[in-house]
């Protein structure tokens, strides 16, 4: 199915976002997420179904004022 | 000394860590500086770039507080998510809430701001709002359950200064205990001592150090100038006056024709 990761295009097969991570090949990497807008925490990310058309952001620290 | 949240820092200056020309300067200008508090932002990740991580390390080494931001968010649903992604990822209660309400001043919304910290600070957030000299905007903001003010200098990277100063010196007054922060458009260091002369407690900047041609000796510059004002405020400044008043004594001047 198809949906947005980061504002990218993606065809993906995984249906939940813990999935969805591994097999975008984020890894362990220390990101933080959100879904249609709304922030998944890490211990929900495997509950968290995603269906064709969702929106996937996936965040990291970063430099700041 | 003023504490933030219970948070008594070691010293008045907040700084960013964006536009470094590099990460050893940044680490250079903390320490050097001995800025208390490190802003910092979540951004979109790549798959296997591992940027975060990295910076991150970088960030904790400096063993200063954290203090996430929302900047470049334009509503109050858009700040909620980024605070709780920074929440999660800093490991920290505190954020630097910024909602935008106009793109070329990046002036605060005043209506998303005060919806976002209300919102926040239920979620038990503590929320530093970066916020204008605005009354009724600050009494808003404290009703929301903020228990710190952030007001602006100067519209972000402009390093203009304080360009308001009666609208600062009515905020100060109007909320003598409420700790605030002089948050953005500072320059020059004599801004930041202007600053902690009229009573803010401490001073948030970034671009002014950043992108001087010597980012560590201006972080030096902006720490002597923090003290030095917060020195003269603490030592009880003399009242103006319009007119002169000779400081050397007048009796036993020779009489000379």
């Amino acid at each position: 199915m198809k949906i947005s990761i980061n504002g990218v295009a993606k065809d993906v097969t995984s249906t939940n976002l813990a999935a969805i991570l591994h097999e975008a090949g984020y890894g362990d990497a220390r990101v933080a997420t959100a879904v249609n807008g709304q922030f998944v925490p890490v211990g929900q990310r495997e509950s968290c179904p995603i269906e064709a058309g969702d929106q996937v952001e996936i965040v990291a620290p970063r430099q700041g004022g | 000394m003023t504490a933030f949240y219970g948070v008594e820092l070691p010293t008045a200056f907040m700084l960013g860590t964006a536009q470094y020309p590099s990460p050893a300067i940044l680490g250079e200008a903390f320490r050097e500086s001995a800025a208390s508090v490190a802003t910092v932002s979540v951004r979109r990740e790549a798959a296997g770039a591992q940027a975060g991580e990295g910076f991150w390390r970088l960030i904790r080494d400096l063993g200063v507080h954290v203090l996430p931001n929302t900047a470049g968010c334009h509503s109050p649903s858009e700040a909620i998510t980024t605070a709780k992604m920074a929440r999660e990822l800093f490991e920290t209660d505190w954020i630097k809430l910024e909602v935008i309400g106009h793109s070329d001043s990046l002036q605060p919304d005043p209506f998303g701001l005060v919806e976002a910290a209300a919102s926040l600070c239920r979620g038990g957030f503590k929320v530093f709002p970066y916020t204008t000299e605005d009354l009724v905007l600050a009494d808003r903001l404290l009703d929301a359950g903020c228990e710190v003010l952030m007001p602006w200098g100067a519209p972000i990277g402009t390093g203009l200064g304080l360009v308001n100063p009666y609208g600062l010196r009515s905020l100060r007054a109007q909320y003598p205990d409420v700790p605030m922060v002089i948050d953005a458009g500072l320059g020059l260091p004599s801004q930041a001592a202007q600053a902690m002369e009229m009573g803010f407690d401490a001073v948030l900047l970034n671009t002014a150090v950043a992108k001087a041609g010597d980012p560590v000796a201006m972080a030096i510059a902006f720490a002597k100038a923090i003290e030095a004002g917060k020195l003269a405020r603490n030592a009880d400044p003399m009242d103006p006056r319009d007119m002169a008043a000779p400081s050397t004594p007048l009796i036993g001047k020779a009489f000379l024709q």
